[in-house]
């Protein structure tokens, strides 16, 4: 509460502070100063001040590290107007969200994943490059495909593209569709992708009541690719449990790349 | 010269008007010359914690000073009763937190820093919103929710901005962090600027405020730390609610003063220390103002169920901000009655037309909800109650 609110006072004032939670777990104490203090300022002065302060840090599942340490806040985040949240799944992900969200105008929260910290990941000379942003609110196809859409964020989007590996031997050929942005959520990707493949299957590390892939189900059956649905659509998510930390247990809370390949058969009929 | 004046005018004027209309054209003919252009009072020495020296015990008053002063006090105390009952006729609605009998606070504090320095406050916030530059018009506006108001009707009472003042905060102590936040920033751009962070009794128990006393010791941050001791957390006397009510102690490792809140030359003078030690890079300060409400927590509370009627009805006759500065310039000849009197009826046609202003002025377009929900982004559709409802953006 107490950084928090200063780094929010700081921002008010005219800095770009970026505020570092060791994980999204402790910032649910400090989530006054992000939702009261940093989101709504803007809409309450009617534009007279501006917040522009980054909260970044690992946000969902570790390894063994039990119940308290373990939550995803995409979806509490995710929740509410006035922040923009970012979960890169990618070293280019991070990187560019990370330069978007600093330059941003708004109270950015960025939601890494510290099981991803230690993951390599190929960067070409322009990701690298000084100014090489991702644009916060675009999602992106990091596989193309045609028979179903994988939708997901975060450390899962890998779990996709390996179930997509698995299931292209198969002869199923899926989109996966990295979100890179949880709010604004660029939809129209998303529905894009429906009208092509039918499917939809959205794989999340949170729990499922509320959760991300939630949203997105309800938003596709507003659009105009809910017509284009061969079958309900599907989600993949954490299980609805605090999580245990017998390492048996904690594996079964996670989506794996069996799930995923289990949740596209189903909506398949294969 | 003036005698034949007068003479002849009370000839011309008669009538039951006369003796007032007589009384301001002798006003009228006197000139500056006859007040005093400044006078030292004695004030109460502050308690010290963790501090050397205080501040001085006396003070100077200008007389252009005091009828400034008098003037703004007026003003908010006007303006606090007309929002009163412009509740009472609900036309403004929700919260109202309203602030006659603490004028001094806010007056005190202003007459002591600069407009570059900055300043943040709880929900109790219409007088700061008034001394930091915003008109009684914009304020009386916003608390009827119209498009005209300070903040066009989308922030309401609690929720009020100017520049360099950072509202006007709803959540009990979440102010005080923000504020060593901009302690920080003026720390960080160097101009020499302190922030001004106010709170209450009733917050001043809350963990969030140790934590910042903790950050703003440690780094050293240009920060006033304000306690507004006005004797209840809404209806939680200090005595029910602190284990230690010295709230200018219990910053510990922080250097306090307590100060007579209702006393305005006590406050600015405070403040003018405590300015001066936080510039010098000395680091946080705290004040504690004891002050009084004469209203209720909000417009829900009727203010008496905790308090007795004898306990207002003392501190108004005693301890009236307002009528203390009115003595001390009458009687030491810096102005008199009747200039004062006409400040009175000039604040007051002031707050009428604000009020007509705001009672009259349209509600905000319902285009309003959907702006300013980014800053600096290209218009987007925002979502009303259902799929079909949607507003663009436009800032």
């Amino acid at each position: 509460m107490g950084f928090t609110g200063i780094a929010v006072g700081a921002a008010m004032a005219g800095l770009r502070p970026i505020c570092e939670f060791m994980t999204f777990n402790f910032s649910m104490q400090a989530i006054d100063q992000v939702i009261n203090s940093a989101a709504k300022t803007y809409y309450m002065s009617s534009g007279m001040v501006s917040v522009p302060v980054v909260f970044r840090g690992p946000n969902g599942t570790s390894a063994g590290v039990g119940a308290q340490h373990s939550q995803c806040f995409a979806a509490w985040y995710g929740h509410c107007p006035g922040l923009k949240v970012v979960s890169p799944w990618s070293s280019e992900d991070a990187r560019g969200l990370l330069k978007s969200a600093i330059r941003d105008d708004n109270p950015v929260v960025m939601l890494e994943h510290e099981l991803m910290y230690g993951v390599p990941f190929e960067m070409s000379e322009e990701t690298q490059s000084k100014d090489f942003l991702v644009p916060i609110g675009k999602a992106k196809i990091e596989r193309p495909g045609k028979h179903v859409t994988l939708v997901s964020h975060s450390r899962p989007v890998g779990h996709c593209l390996e179930a997509a590996a698995v299931l292209a031997k198969e002869g199923v050929e899926c989109e996966v569709i990295n979100l890179r942005t949880i709010r604004p959520m660029d939809v129209e990707t998303i529905e894009a992708s429906i009208m092509k493949t039918n499917n939809l299957v959205t794989v999340e590390g949170g729990w499922p009541q509320f959760g991300v892939g939630a949203e997105i189900c309800a938003r596709i059956m507003e659009g105009p690719a809910f017509n284009y649905l061969d079958a309900p659509a599907v989600r993949v998510t954490g299980a609805d449990v605090p999580m245990p930390y017998a390492k048996i247990l904690e594996e079964n809370c996670i989506p794996q790349v069996k799930d995923i390949i289990f949740a596209v058969k189903k909506t398949l009929n294969i | 010269m003036r005698k034949m004046l007068l003479a002849a005018l009370s000839r011309v004027l008669q009538g039951p008007a006369a003796a007032r209309t007589v009384a301001r054209v002798v006003v009228a003919s006197r000139t500056y010359a006859d007040f005093a252009s400044e006078a030292t009072f004695e004030i109460k020495k502050c308690d010290l914690h963790r501090l050397e020296e205080g501040p001085p015990v006396t003070a100077v008053l200008t007389r252009e000073e005091g009828l400034h002063y008098y003037k703004t006090m007026q003003t908010i105390r006007r303006m606090e009763l007309k929002a009163d009952q412009l509740y009472k006729q609900k036309i403004i609605r929700g919260f109202c937190h309203l602030y006659d009998g603490q004028e001094a606070c806010c007056v005190g504090l202003e007459a002591a820093i600069k407009p570059t320095d900055h300043l943040i406050t709880a929900y109790r916030a219409h007088g700061y919103t008034f001394t930091r530059g915003t008109s009684v018009r914009e304020i009386l506006a916003e608390l009827t929710g119209r498009k005209g108001g300070c903040a066009k009707g989308k922030g309401g009472s609690m929720h009020m901005y100017a520049k360099n003042f950072y509202g006007g905060n709803g959540i009990v102590g979440a102010q005080v962090p923000l504020g060593a936040g901009i302690a920080l920033a003026c720390k960080y751009f160097g101009k020499d600027e302190i922030c001004l962070t106010l709170y209450g009794d009733g917050a001043a128990n809350q963990g969030q405020v140790f934590e910042t006393y903790n950050m703003a010791a440690l780094w050293k941050l240009p920060c006033i730390f304000i306690c507004e001791n006005n004797r209840y957390g809404m209806g939680t006397s200090v005595e029910r609610a602190a284990a230690s009510t010295d709230y200018y102690k219990r910053g510990d490792y922080i250097p306090g003063l307590r100060i007579d809140g209702m006393d305005l030359l006590c406050v600015r003078e405070a403040t003018k220390f405590a300015a001066e030690h936080c510039r010098s890079g000395k680091g946080p300060i705290l004040m504690e103002l004891q002050t009084y409400r004469y209203h209720g927590h909000s417009m829900s509370d009727p203010g008496v169920s905790y308090r007795t009627r004898e306990e207002i009805q003392e501190v108004r006759s005693k301890s009236d901000p307002i009528t203390l500065l009115k003595d001390r310039m009458v009687n030491n000849n810096l102005a008199s009655v009747e200039e004062l009197k006409e400040i009175d009826v000039e604040v007051r046609k002031e707050i009428e037309e604000a009020a007509q202003f705001a009672t009259t002025d349209p509600e905000p377009p319902l285009e309003e909800l959907s702006n300013h929900i980014y800053c600096n982004d290209p218009p987007f559709e925002v979502r009303g109650p259902n799929q079909w409802i949607r507003y663009k953006s436009a800032c």
